[in-house]
């Protein structure tokens, strides 16, 4: 409450001023005060579960360790694994989607029929929850009744594949769904940025003799970047932190070859009751993918 | 355009034809198996589309009391959050634009920082909060959860309808004699409406398709939200009625589909804004 006390020069705008200062308090308190108890709170109290012994349990008392969680972290295999796993995942599908809604913009932004039709197909993944996304997949990739391996028989192909089940191939294919859901944000982002390019620049490189594609390596791309910059961002976020999709098509099997690192932090607190090691976990990803974002985002500006 | 290559244009539609193919079939393939009986989805000669509309599959999801119940606990909580995030975010939205405190760049500040954080290292605390005040596996526990949630994205989008109001209108009305109160139900609540509606629909169909808090913080079969419903569904015979499994998953969808439907053209239209061509 310090805006209330700040002392201002002349009589009549301080008690204007204050009297806005409080009504703007009274106004954000509702949500101030559960933000504050169920999200700042949480934030705070997580990122210190990560230095304690903290367990699931009546009974167990809880005390700080120190590092003792991240040396132990430090040599745990299979969490390195599975943040391997993790970028792998994360990188993969952020560079596919934005290949793939790249491509689908710029088809839209064309003046083709049935544009109206792929717009709505294309939003139409946003629609659905996670879950009902991984339930269709399933479908989509059961191996005996699946359209996939059917199609595959029916084409003479190899079509007895498993394609969730089979450690070899469970990441890729679980990375198509991936893109798949997450293309819609990524379009429309794209989307709108390609007709907000001024269709002057592109004129004027047409009149100076440049070729289709010159004409989009050296005038629509740099005009897009700031927003391929801002999309690629929130997605590779988006899915470094992904979790129901994963969990529901795979939950991490098999043999360990799609377990995230948020489903593996959830095997370990809530199946394992390992409260204070999974928070440790939690905040290892994001000091990394802090680090990673950094230094994506550094990159980006300094080439503007 | 000058000269073009006489193939651009049928390679432009071979492309477009393929993007269609791979965002509709998986959707296409979902409709069609929730109208399949048991037999024609494991014959070894599928056919395409379903012999019949026949709804077998969707009374057959509807009659199942665990997938009815999780629907219903799933509006609950869905309605329940929006209520709460529409009354906590609108005064807050609108005085974080209208008085410029330091507030407004914490709040913003706040709003980005919470799409960053990975919910596991959230998740842990809120359950032993949830838990110490007795609130894990009740519907009350889920909608605190969901509200303080949907709260930093309801206020983000809600702003920007405010911001669009011209504060002009406002003034003129204190001018003219009438309150602040009066001003704000006069004049800016009837302008912020239909920006009201986008906010709360986004928020009811935001918790509508939670999963993640609801797997942690629900164990109870009896308070199941319908993602949870439906993830154990699969779990428990995923292989063994699949027809009326997608017909649950569709009917599952139709709210957020509807929402969309309503709103694509304002989205489109917003997201594009001055996209119009010609």
């Amino acid at each position: 409450m310090t805006a209330l006390a700040a002392p201002a020069p002349t009589r009549a705008p301080k008690r204007r001023r204050s009297t806005e200062g409080r009504d703007a308090w009274l106004l954000v308190l509702p949500a101030l005060l559960p933000v504050m108890l169920f999200s700042v709170y949480p934030l705070v109290y997580g990122v210190m579960l990560g230095f304690t012994d903290a367990e699931a349990g009546l009974n167990a008392e809880t005390h700080f360790n120190g590092i003792d969680n991240y040396t132990a972290l430090a040599g745990n295999e299979l969490f390195w694994n599975s943040f391997k796993i993790g970028l792998i995942w994360a990188f993969a599908v952020t560079a596919l989607q934005f290949l793939a809604s790249l491509g689908l913009a710029l088809l839209l932004n064309l003046d083709l029929r049935l544009r109206w039709l792929a717009r709505t197909l294309a939003l139409i993944p946003w629609a659905m929850p996670p879950v009902i996304i991984a339930i269709m997949w399933q479908l989509m990739l059961n191996p005996n009744y699946g359209p996939v391996n059917r199609t595959l028989e029916t084409l003479g192909l190899p079509s007895a594949i498993n394609w969730l089940g089979e450690s070899a191939i469970a990441l890729p294919v679980v990375i198509i769904v991936g893109v798949w859901a997450g293309m819609p944000q990524t379009t429309i982002t794209l989307l709108a940025g390609l007709q907000s390019v001024p269709a002057e620049l592109n004129e004027a490189a047409a009149i100076d003799g440049a070729s289709t594609w010159r004409r989009f390596w050296h005038v629509t791309l740099p005009a897009l970047r700031p927003i391929i910059t801002a999309i690629t961002t929130l997605d590779l976020i988006w899915n470094f932190n992904s979790f129901a999709l994963v969990f529901v098509l795979t939950a991490g099997g098999p043999g360990g070859t799609t377990m995230l690192p948020s489903l593996f932090a959830y095997n370990e607190a809530f199946r394992y009751g390992n409260f204070g090691y999974a928070a440790a976990m939690g905040n290892v990803m994001v000091v990394l993918i802090g680090a990673f974002l950094f230094v994506y985002l550094r990159a980006q500006m300094r080439r503007r | 355009m000058t000269r073009r290559n006489p193939l651009t244009r049928p390679l432009q539609y071979l492309a477009l034809l393929a993007y269609m193919c791979f965002l509709a079939f998986p959707l296409i393939f979902l409709l069609t198996t929730a109208f399949k009986t048991d037999r024609e989805i494991r014959s070894p000669e599928p056919s395409f589309l379903p012999e019949s509309l026949n709804l077998d599959n969707f009374t057959a999801a509807i009659e199942r009391a665990d997938l009815f119940r999780a629907a219903g606990n799933s509006l609950l909580t869905a309605v329940t959050t929006t209520v709460i995030v529409t009354a906590v975010s609108l005064p807050a939205a609108y005085a974080l634009v209208r008085f410029r405190t330091r507030l407004r760049m914490v709040a913003t500040g706040w709003i980005l920082l919470s799409q960053v954080f990975p919910f596991i290292l959230i998740i842990i605390p809120l359950f032993l909060l949830l838990k110490n005040i007795g609130l894990v596996n009740t519907l009350l526990g889920l909608v605190l959860v969901y509200a303080v949630w949907a709260l930093p994205f309801a206020l983000w989008m809600l702003q920007g309808y405010v911001a669009a109001i011209p504060v002009e209108l406002e003034e003129a009305s204190a001018v003219d004699g009438a309150g602040r109160f009066k001003t704000l139900r006069r004049i800016v609540l009837p302008l912020l409406a239909p920006g009201l509606v986008a906010t709360s629909l986004f928020t009811f169909i935001n918790s509508w398709n939670e999963f993640f808090f609801a797997l942690v913080l629900i164990q109870e079969p009896d308070m199941q939200t319908l993602p949870l419903a439906l993830a154990r569904f699969v779990g428990a015979e995923g292989q063994v009625q699949l027809g009326p499994l997608a017909a649950a998953a569709l009917l599952a969808c139709l709210p957020s589909l509807v929402f969309f439907m309503l709103i694509q053209k304002r989205l489109t239209a917003g997201l594009l804004s001055g996209a119009v061509k010609g």
